[in-house]
């Protein structure tokens, strides 16, 4: 069985976050990069899948992203995957969805697969479309926000448990298909030290948009970023006090419509 | 800190500190509290390689260097200093004896139950007469047969109580002062051993710190390490390996009593100003963390040099002096900067500050560390000055 895992570099959730002065990004220095949360769910996921499933299945990590994300590739073999693809060209921006499932979707494809696993979104910009449009683009069903997988014994199909708002929701899906991640799917496993020296010697395929067959930039973006801004600074928060409640909520509602003017 | 560090150093430094801080962080209070470690703990760091990290593979370990070993010493002891000292001296003292002047028989029955976390080292050295002393120790073991025949008593043996494998330095020859010593790698369930005073410490709670009482203990005479009289220089040798990892336990001590510094000097306010604010408050973290980069890179240079199979005795012994004594003015400051609350158990620092104080005295107290450089550094003029 081919597993193929999608990895995305992201800044570090604790890390603060600035945009540059020009509006057009982050401030990047001295950000620490790490695994995309959401993804190392998938990359535990898929060796769990590949250990269940004996010899000749094998964990391919897919990851398009710049030359440092090569560590953080290193690292998902330090766990265990068996080998990688580094989509990495110089034209690839933080390309817009459309862009960047098209390049993974040719990658996957070169590469062969019966299953894919992903991070439900990207902790940077949450987008959480990608996935999606890459099942489409592969003509694959997509079940997202997984917190409990099962492969049925013919590898054919498979259940996933799917955690939506109010309760879980059960699917059965065909195979291949993408399955996106969901915190609570299980407990990723460390990067043991033997591990980390195994994964010296495990193969990362880099590969530019040529060497994928594309004449510069694939796929039509459909959205563009105009701007980045700042999240307002908050206001701080003022207490309402009284002795009796009455006399508070007339306060409240003077401020709720003088002040704030929202009544 | 911007070291330049390898991306596989980075990554077992990640594992360490990820580790440290999602399983053990949780554990470590109570654990000084009940006065030991969940075996668990040690389960799990040898799953990762942690417990034998500079075994070979061939045994079972990782094969990695001293350098790697004290990345994670670090991170786990900036987190439980406790669990720093366990595993640097399982792997510094124990592991490297039993590879270094182990037979292979003793190789193979030992090493990879070691490097796999089942079974703890220990390294009984100190006895109530021979502290910085060592030659003055008394225990006997006479060959009789096939076995030598041990009599004595070893205090202040960290983790003894929970070892399977200790290494226990004895007489075996009594007119001898320094090269009448040998070195025996003991069993807990050997005949003639038993645990004695089971001590109640200031700091490293989590740590068990034990006697043990040899009566006529029977040791098979191939558990013996390197030749007779070899003990004193095993000894001696084991030492520079295992200074450098308690100054990269104190380096731990002192890293998170600076974050810990840090974080609640920014959020306590008096006089309408951030504790973080006040110029004596900057001044000490000034120094603080100056001292404790100055003891990291002391470490770090001690440690290459050992990997490159270096001598490195002088280097040891600076990396330790300075580390601990760092770790100890850390909290220090840490604590005055914390103010009254630092002085509850409701912060980490109160535990750093009492796990700190026994850096300054184990594996060579600062008066030992001091002979050691002093020597190396006056050989080194002696050896360029006319007579």
């Amino acid at each position: 069985m081919k597993i193929i895992v999608l990895l995305k570099r992201v800044p570090d959730t604790e890390a603060k976050i600035l945009i540059n002065q020009e509006g057009t990004g982050i401030k990047d220095d001295g950000i620490k990069y790490v695994i995309n949360t959401y993804d190392e769910y998938a990359v535990e996921e898929g060796l769990r899948l590949r250990d269940k499933a004996g010899t000749g299945s094998t964990v391919t990590v897919v990851c398009m992203g710049p030359e440092e994300a090569a560590e953080l590739i290193r690292t998902a073999l330090a766990m265990g995957a068996d080998n990688a693809v580094h989509v990495c060209d110089k034209a690839l921006d933080r390309p817009d969805p459309f862009v960047a499932a098209t390049v993974l979707a040719k990658a996957i494809k070169d590469q062969g697969f019966d299953i894919i696993f992903c991070g439900k979104q990207a902790i940077d910009d949450d987008m959480g479309q990608v996935h999606s449009i890459l099942a489409d683009m592969l003509d694959i069903p997509q079940v997202n926000v997984a917190i409990e997988f099962e492969m049925a014994a013919d590898t054919k199909r498979s259940t996933v448990r799917r955690r939506i708002e109010g309760g879980d929701e059960k699917v059965e899906t065909s195979l291949p298909a993408v399955i996106s991640c969901e915190k609570g799917l299980n407990e990723p496993r460390y990067a043991s030290l033997p591990g980390i020296m195994k994964a010296k010697k495990k193969e990362i395929r880099k590969k530019t948009l040529a060497d994928l067959g594309f004449t510069g930039i694939p796929g039509e973006a459909r959205s563009s970023v105009v701007r980045w801004v700042p999240l307002p600074k908050s206001s701080g928060c003022t207490q309402v006090r009284a002795e009796e409640t009455r006399d508070a909520v007339k306060e409240l509602v003077r401020l709720l419509r003088e002040e704030a003017k929202i009544i | 800190m911007k070291y330049p560090l390898t991306e596989e150093e980075r990554m077992i430094q990640k594992t360490a500190r990820d580790f440290a801080r999602k399983e053990l962080a949780p554990l470590a209070v109570e654990a000084n509290e009940k006065g030991f470690l969940p075996e668990a703990v040690f389960k799990g760091l040898g799953e990762l390689g942690f417990m034998g990290i500079t075994v070979p593979e061939e045994y079972g370990g990782v094969g990695l260097g001293n350098f790697c070993l004290i990345i994670a010493l670090e991170e786990i002891s900036a987190v439980c200093a406790s669990t720093g000292v366990t595993l640097s001296v399982h792997n510094s003292l124990t592991n490297w004896c039993i590879l270094k002047y182990g037979s292979e028989k003793l190789r193979r029955h030992f090493l990879p139950r070691l490097a796999s976390g089942e079974m703890l080292g220990a390294y009984a050295i100190t006895e109530s007469e021979a502290g910085s002393d060592i030659a003055a120790m008394r225990l006997s073991a006479v060959r009789k047969g096939d076995e030598y025949i041990l009599n004595g008593a070893k205090i202040f043996i960290s983790t003894g109580d929970k070892a399977g494998a200790i290494i226990v330095f004895g007489r075996t020859d009594p007119n001898n002062r320094t090269k009448g010593i040998s070195a025996f790698v003991v069993e807990p369930s050997f005949e003639g051993f038993s645990i004695g005073k089971v001590e109640k410490k200031m700091g490293l709670k989590a740590s068990t710190t034990v006697e043990l009482v040899f009566e006529d203990c029977r040791v098979p005479a191939e558990n013996l390490l390197g030749t007779e009289g070899m003990g004193m220089r095993i000894a001696l040798a084991g030492l520079d390996g295992g200074r450098i990892g308690i100054a990269a336990q104190s380096l731990g001590i002192a890293q998170a009593a600076l974050d810990e510094t840090v974080r609640f000097t920014r959020e306590r306010k008096q006089f309408a100003t951030r504790i973080i604010d006040f110029q004596s408050s900057r001044w000490k973290i000034a120094d603080m963390a100056t001292a404790v980069e100055a003891a990291r890179l002391l470490t770090y240079r001690a440690a290459k040099l050992r990997d490159a199979g270096e001598p490195c005795i002088k280097e040891a012994a600076m990396a330790k002096l300075f580390a601990s004594r760092t770790a100890n003015r850390v909290v220090y400051d840490a604590l005055q900067l914390h103010g009254g609350v630092g002085y509850t158990e409701e912060f980490l620092v109160e535990r750093l500050y009492r796990d700190a104080r026994a850096t300054e005295l184990y594996e060579g107290t600062s008066e030992i560390q001091r002979l050691v450089i002093s020597k190396a550094v006056i050989e080194d003029y002696e050896r360029m000055m006319p007579d």
